[in-house]
């Protein structure tokens, strides 16, 4: 983004500092997207109560059963069938709860071990950073898909596996901009009157950096939702992801191959659009997060 | 210029070093390497006589010489399931990637500069928003998605376009769409903003005072100077693009790099995975290097500053 759009965009938007209800529908806030996560949060956690099948379960008598709405539907099943006979609505209900476990352990993970490899490289200086900031650009110079199926390839599939895996190629993202947030810190007033007082410098990051990179930390992690989740359905899709029979969208989206041919459409079309509409959002609030909480990020 | 290309140059055998160490130690450390580099199904027997054949006993060093030897003599192990050296297969697969990122790579660039420049002469106007949503859409959707998708309309229900394979134009259309929709996105923002920051510039303002029409002022002034980054940019997405179309590439089985991945998975053919990650990161370090001595070749405040 240029400066002149940045700058103007500055000039429009008040700091949020008070945000009554109709500043903030000027603003922009994105109701839609956060309804849409609210409710994806609440199918997850709520996942067994809504739906009565198991999503690991089906009959094959019943395989490829159209949606209710089409020719040979029928209403026990409102999304059809898969090719094993199993609901594909509860197999989106449990696969939101996958997708969300997944996504948000990975983008905490990641989070946590980012920023604080990022304040340590960027207030330690010398050495320490010089360490930390090559490995981040040789992990940064590998293709990260490919980075993650190679870790998958010899960590072998299962949920706790993704997490680590997804966690540990997405790291460097925020090690990068905390750093660079760091460095232009370290040289304002507030941190160099904690050294005058005699700070030590495990205090001073703690107390002093820490709080002032946070707002970044969480504009980055809102936008890596997205980022890792279809990471993870990418995954899943090629076999090194979830491990079959759990339900997973990306896992479906490979299941549904079974079927396009014959024009089963709901089997490939419906987990995608869940991706979407996760992924969207995710987007969406992310982008108006980075706008409200940091203007040093517009520029991403 | 020379002691800044030595030295840009020693950056990147430091990243390629440090490349090999990382994948290196990660097959060491997260298990038995003997259990990835032996074939699937092997016996007990088998696996000591490859780890003594390997040297997995020797200290761990040492190891990683060896390693490092086999790889600058060009030699990445043999694949168990084609029976060739790697390297061979590899390279056999990249003009196919070649061909599909290049075609999903023009498309972008049709679709993006095109449209970030419209975006940028109209800001704030419908086809702003248009774009953005085209932007949002593309950066947002899993690219095998979008090819699941467009298989099931034009090929199973429209029957226009083949659903896998290669040989034809008609093959290519496809992959490279869903490949090239998200870099189009990318090309786009960048376009829209490049331009309106060359649109703010003194240059173009004399432009306008001097009267020149507007189509003058935006088509030669102003295009030109944006267009640089874009095109820098491409150069890069270029490479990432033959390494991120695993996905793509599975969903229409095109034979390039991203499917030998996959059946590199599918097969347990670890060493064909351990190549494409190597060679992958190798060819990122190298463009990289690329476009940053060509920058210091062109703006000489570059290789004073560092």
């Amino acid at each position: 983004m240029s400066t002149t759009e940045a700058a103007l965009r500055n000039r429009a938007e008040p700091l949020p500092v008070a945000m009554p209800v109709a500043a903030l529908r000027a603003s922009g806030f994105p109701y839609i997207a956060i309804g849409i996560l609210v409710l994806l949060a609440l199918v997850a956690i709520f996942a067994n109560v809504i739906t009565p099948f198991d999503p690991e379960v089906g009959s094959l008598g019943d395989r490829f059963k159209p949606p209710a709405w089409q020719m040979g539907g029928s209403t026990t099943h409102l999304l059809g069938t898969d090719h094993l006979g199993r609901d594909v609505l509860a197999r989106l209900i449990f696969g939101a709860r996958v997708s969300m476990m997944v996504g948000i352990t990975a983008v905490l993970v990641a989070g946590v071990l980012g920023t604080s490899l990022g304040i340590l490289s960027g207030y330690l200086g010398g050495w320490v950073d010089q360490v930390i900031m090559r490995v981040t650009d040789t992990w940064l110079a590998l293709p990260a898909l490919t980075f993650a199926i190679f870790l998958a390839a010899i960590r072998g599939p299962g949920v706790w596996n993704i997490v680590i895996i997804l966690a540990a190629i997405y790291w460097t993202r925020y090690a990068r901009v905390i750093r660079g947030e760091v460095l232009s810190l370290k040289e304002r007033d507030f941190v160099r009157l904690a050294i005058v007082a005699g700070c030590s410098k495990r205090t001073i990051m703690r107390k002093h950096i820490l709080p002032n990179v946070l707002n970044s930390a969480i504009v980055l992690g809102t936008l890596m939702l997205g980022v890792v989740i279809v990471t993870e359905a990418a995954l899943s899709f090629l076999g090194v992801g979830v491990p079959p029979p759990q339900p997973a969208w990306g896992l479906m989206l490979a299941d549904g191959k079974k079927g396009l041919m014959a024009g089963y459409w709901w089997l490939t079309v419906l987990p995608g659009v869940c991706i979407m509409l996760m992924v969207l959002s995710a987007n969406l609030l992310g982008d108006w997060l980075r706008v409200k909480l940091d203007p040093q990020l517009r520029a991403l | 210029m020379k002691r800044f290309i030595v030295k840009r140059l020693g950056y990147a055998m430091v990243s390629l070093a440090l490349l090999s160490l990382t994948i290196f130690l990660f097959v060491r450390l997260t298990g038995d390497p003997a259990v990835l580099l032996v074939e699937p199904g092997a016996s007990k027997a088998d696996l000591e006589q490859i780890r003594s054949q390997l040297g997995l006993d020797r200290p761990i060093w040492v190891q990683y010489g060896a390693f490092m030897s086999n790889l600058l003599r060009g030699d990445l192990g043999q694949s168990f399931y084609y029976r060739t050296p790697v390297l061979e297969l590899y390279l056999s697969r990249l003009p196919n990637s070649l061909l599909l990122a290049g075609a999903a790579m023009a498309l972008s660039l049709l679709i993006g500069i095109p449209t970030g420049i419209i975006a940028a002469v109209r800001v704030n106007q419908w086809w702003d928003s248009a774009g953005k949503i085209f932007a949002l859409l593309g950066l947002s959707l899993p690219s095998f998605w979008v090819g699941l998708v467009m298989i099931l309309f034009f090929s199973v229900y429209l029957g226009w376009l083949p659903s896998s394979g290669s040989g034809t134009a008609l093959h290519l259309i496809m992959p490279a769409f869903a490949l090239g929709w998200y870099f189009a996105a990318a090309h786009m923002r960048l376009t829209r903003s490049s331009m309106l920051e060359v649109l703010g510039s003194e240059y173009v303002k004399l432009a306008r005072i001097k009267g020149l029409p507007e189509a003058l002022v935006i088509g030669k002034h102003a295009f030109k100077n944006a267009l640089i980054p874009v095109l820098t940019l491409a150069g890069i997405n270029l490479v990432i693009m033959v390494n991120v179309a695993v996905v793509v590439e599975t969903v229409f089985a095109w034979p390039g790099i991203g499917r030998l991945l996959y059946e590199g998975i599918a097969f347990r053919d670890f060493p064909v995975v351990q190549a494409t990650v190597l060679l992958g990161g190798a060819m990122i370090v190298f463009v990289n290097l690329f476009v940053d001595v060509l920058y210091a070749v062109i703006d000489p405040r570059i290789r004073y500053d560092r």
